[in-house]
């Protein structure tokens, strides 16, 4: 895992002089760290996540993000990141991919499952699929075909199928777990 | 697997790959060396502690084993498929090795002119495996041999004697010396005078074993770093606004609402460079917008207040382009390229029983990378420090060579995982924009092309026409078949010379060639200013398409199976001469063909309610069949099965070559499905992923069923094998479950106007 906080914006670094007043912003939480977005308030959480955080497993897939490259979720929403503008997170609990496994390191059933099943083709969409399987197994545990296809992420690559496996294993190991 | 985890680490090893690779291997792999008589720099030298074995292996005191590969990995798979090639010649133990994927590996050669340190170096276009096995397999048993000789030592054992296994060398005795423990040594130690031999295959532990991506883990947790994830200090960020025309020219601009946006430093112009091949140069005339960070820059860009003058180009236009290609093919127009003519083709027209003729039509189409076209460049007085999403880091740095005139060995060239391929990074336009950014700018640029630059600014596949004639005698046999094409060729302005266009358009030696007594096939150059380029498995893909839905016309005409008439169109298993020393090996492609066949119970072809289409072909030595299932409820088709035979030789990485195959199922389904880049006033009109619309999980088949019948034989390139019969096999599977032929691409937008 990769220390978002590292790249983030601190209020306050440690040891240094106390500003006169602390700069305002948004305050938000991403991967459960806290951050204050001191910038634009109306540019879109993708360019946030990369470009200030360095948090860049959440891809730019076009300006609409209707490839799903960008999915992340926002207080357990599926949204493309860059359709979202900073304004609207204050107080949001923001996950993308690289906050899907533990602390440990231990990962989401779901990542273990697109190993498992070599569901990867060049990968540079398979955050955004991670991110809306995940999605779909917390409202569908065992979640058949007809409710796969509901996902709007789209795959140059041609992975869909094995994505498909790739979901029905994580949610029979899941079952096997819970 | 173990990966490098410390990213300081793995910076310094990436950095001593670069630098002292390929000072013993190359030799054997037959690129001279421009450093070849100097002995390896020290490791220490360079803060690390793993020592050279060859250009592609590296061994630390522990065993940790590092394997280059050298080819882009644009998703093909070549970045573990080509370690495993090394690593089982090497007799490493596979967990632990890990893969470092090599940059551009260049040397200052003789008058200042490239040393390739890794002989080619390239992705996505089908011979990454087939070069491996002919250099990189000498390259793991290098490795070996140097081992060996260090232990022969060490035991006081003959070198012949002993064995190695998963990362040990084994004496006759049973002693055990591990790999880590001799690697300094065998770094030591002298070449041999001849290449040490490569194994036989019954001694391969890798080779033919599933083996899953080396970069899942980092892939999955969002840690993979491509291109577009690379950060310079001091960058710009530079994003684009290209003149719609590639001739056009910047008529009236007003910078100040960009410059007024917070963040935004600069606006720049970016030209074509006169007297440039396509692909070398900036792609059609721009406007840069360079800021601070990327949401600026988007601002900026959004604010641009300018009016282009248009060129020529403004006469391109889909419609205009079919209805040229009509009128080419509709008269008795010599045609540009008599491309194949075997027997004679009008006398036996006049014999036949029998004319059949049928014109198919397919669009243009872009390539649609997930990554967009980007780049990191970092110019300095003396030095280019690059990073690219390129498939072929050569030519990439032939343009920045050209833009920076330094010499070769100050030009970096890093290739992390790239975001797709599909040919259009074989071409560089968009390196040549980010030197000439940083260069203007001097800063570090990072070039970021969005999703409507990308859809609109493309090398695009050509649209084109194919119409098809056979003639059949009293017992239906094909004794005549006549295949005339208009195209615009990828090939126009990029150096080659006239006579020798169609090679990107059609192949000389593609299905019926050789199996039809009169065979003749007609090229016809129609002209565009839309520009073109190299395209996923060209020019099979459209080929194919209007060979194997005729091939079941002439079966329908027949009342035959079309499997029947495909069967004895084949003949039997025997190898045809295809002329220029290619050969058609009748039994392979027999086999694919027949085993799709039956996965997909063929044998129902007439009674079964859903329709059963099939097709097959073969390209480079390789062979492949689809077999597809369609159902039909009312107005809507559903790819029930897709069944998928290829043979490829033999098989590396079983797992990859499963994944190539489906995956190349999946986007040649999407590719006829949905997708058709159209032009007007010069204009592509395809700006957003909802103009282009890549297939969705629903129209999808659920699995792809990959049968593979492999053969030991040298092993064939796969990535896009399995493109151009998929969707054949769709269109004559919706033939039979529908009644519809279709002969015009793309499918969804047929259907609309049929239904």
């Amino acid at each position: 895992m990769a220390s978002a906080q590292a790249h983030g914006v601190p209020t306050t670094p440690e040891g240094s002089i106390t500003p006169a007043t602390a700069r305002a912003g948004i305050d938000l939480m991403v991967n459960g760290e806290a951050f204050r977005h001191t910038g634009d308030p109306q540019q879109p959480l993708l360019w946030y996540l990369r470009d200030t955080l360095r948090l860049t497993g959440t891809k730019y897939g076009g300006a609409h993000g209707e490839n799903g490259a960008d999915l992340v979720l926002v207080n357990d929403r599926l949204v493309p990141a860059i359709t979202v503008p900073m304004a609207k997170l204050a107080h949001k609990h923001v996950t993308t991919v690289e906050g899907l496994a533990s602390r440990d390191g231990s990962l989401h059933p779901l990542q273990q499952a697109f190993i498992d099943e070599d569901a990867i083709g060049c990968g540079y969409c398979t955050p955004g699929w991670l991110m809306a399987g995940v999605d779909l197994l917390r409202h569908k545990p065992n979640p058949g075909d007809t409710d796969i296809d509901q996902l709007t992420n789209t795959c140059r690559c041609g992975c869909q199928t094995r994505v498909r496996a790739a979901i029905k294993r994580a949610a029979a190991s899941m079952a096997a777990h819970a | 697997m173990s990966h490098p985890t410390a990213n300081g680490i793995q910076l310094s090893r990436r950095r001593f790959l670069q630098i002292i690779a390929g000072t013993a291997g190359a030799l054997v792999v037959g690129v001279r060396m421009a450093d070849a008589g100097e002995p390896p720099l020290p490791p220490q030298w360079l803060g690390d502690h793993f020592h050279e074995l060859g250009a592609y292996v590296r061994i630390d005191q522990e065993g940790n084993v590092l394997v280059g590969a050298r080819d882009p990995e644009t998703g093909t798979g070549v970045a573990t498929a080509l370690p495993m090639i090394v690593a089982d010649e090497l007799d490493a133990d596979w967990n632990r090795v890990s893969v470092v994927q090599l940059g551009l590996g260049v040397g200052a050669g003789d008058n200042g002119k490239p040393q390739w340190t890794y002989g080619r170096q390239r992705g996505g276009t089908g011979d990454s495996i087939p070069a491996a096995w002919g250099d990189l397999r000498q390259a793991g048993a290098l490795a070996r041999w140097l081992l060996t000789q260090a232990a022969a030592r060490r035991l006081g054992v003959a070198a012949d004697r002993l064995r190695c296994e998963a990362g040990t060398v084994i004496a006759p005795d049973g002693r055990r010396v591990t790999y880590g423990s001799l690697a300094d040594d065998a770094s030591k130690l002298d070449l041999p005078q001849q290449a040490p031999p490569v194994k036989t295959p019954d001694r391969y532990t890798l080779i033919g074993k599933p083996v899953g991506d080396v970069d899942a883990h980092a892939i999955v947790t969002g840690q993979a770093k491509y291109t577009i994830d690379h950060y310079e200090a001091d960058e710009l960020v530079a994003v684009l606004l290209h003149c719609p025309w590639p001739d056009g020219s910047l008529a009236r601009i007003d910078t100040a609402p960009a410059l007024a946006v917070k963040g935004v430093v600069k606006v720049m112009q970016l030209r074509p460079e006169p007297g440039q091949a396509p692909g070398q140069t900036v792609g059609a005339p721009a406007i840069a917008v360079l800021a601070e960070n990327t949401w600026a820059a988007l601002e900026g860009r959004a604010k641009l207040a300018c009016d282009w003058n248009p060129g020529k180009a403004t006469a391109a236009d889909s419609t205009a382009f079919e209805q040229q290609a009509n009128a080419l093919l509709g008269g008795d127009a010599a045609p540009t390229t008599r491309v194949r003519d075997d027997g004679d083709v009008v006398k036996a027209g006049k014999r036949a029983a029998r004319r059949l003729e049928a014109t198919y039509y397919q669009p243009w189409l872009a390539h649609a990378c997930p990554e967009t076209m980007n780049c990191l460049a970092v110019i300095e007085q003396d030095h280019a420090r690059l990073v690219v999403p390129t498939q072929a880091p050569q030519a990439a740095y032939a343009v920045v060579q050209r833009l920076t005139g330094l010499p070769p060995d100050k030009i970096e060239i890093r290739v992390p995982r790239v975001g797709g391929g599909y040919g259009r990074r074989l071409d560089h336009d968009y390196v040549a924009e980010a030197v000439l950014l940083a260069k203007a700018a001097g800063k570090p640029i990072r070039l970021l092309w969005t999703r409507d630059e990308d859809l609109t600014h493309d090398y695009y596949r050509s649209a084109c026409v194919h119409k098809l004639g056979a003639t059949l005698d009293r017992k239906r046999r094909i004794v005549g078949w006549t295949q005339r094409m208009a195209s615009a060729s990828a090939l126009d302005g990029r150096g080659v010379p006239a006579d020798h266009l169609w090679t990107s358009e059609v192949a000389a030696n593609q299905l019926p060639a050789g199996l039809v007594p009169n065979c003749r096939s007609d090229w016809y150059a129609l002209q565009s200013a839309l520009p073109r380029g190299p395209y996923r498995a060209m020019p099979h893909l459209a080929n194919a398409f209007a060979v194997e839905s005729f091939l079941d016309e002439i079966a329908h005409a027949s009342r035959e199976d079309p499997l029947v008439t495909r069967m004895r169109l084949l003949g039997a298993p025997r190898n045809v001469p295809l002329g220029n020393g290619a050969t058609l090996d009748v039994g392979r492609l027999r086999n694919v063909l027949q085993q799709v066949a039956d996965r997909i119970g063929w044998k129902d072809w007439l009674r079964s309610v859903n329709g059963l289409g099939i097709a097959c072909w073969h390209m480079d030595g390789a062979y492949v069949a689809h077999a597809l299932e369609v159902s039909r409820q009312g107005e809507v088709l559903t790819i029930e099965r897709a069944v998928c035979a290829v043979d490829v030789g033999r098989v590396v990485n079983p797992l990859g070559l499963q994944g190539q195959v489906a995956g190349a199922t999946l986007d040649a389904l999407s590719t006829a499905m949905n997708l058709a880049i159209t032009c007007k006033d010069g204009k592509v009109q395809q700006r957003h992923w909802k103009d282009y619309p890549l297939a969705n999980m629903a129209q999808l088949p659920n699995a792809v069923e990959v049968i593979v019948a492999g053969a030991d034989r040298p092993p064939t390139g796969a990535s896009f094998l399995a493109m151009p019969t998929a969707a054949p096999a769709l269109a004559n599977a919706i033939f039979r479950v529908s009644a519809v032929r279709v002969r015009r691409l793309p499918l969804m937008k047929e259907f609309l106007r049929l239904f």
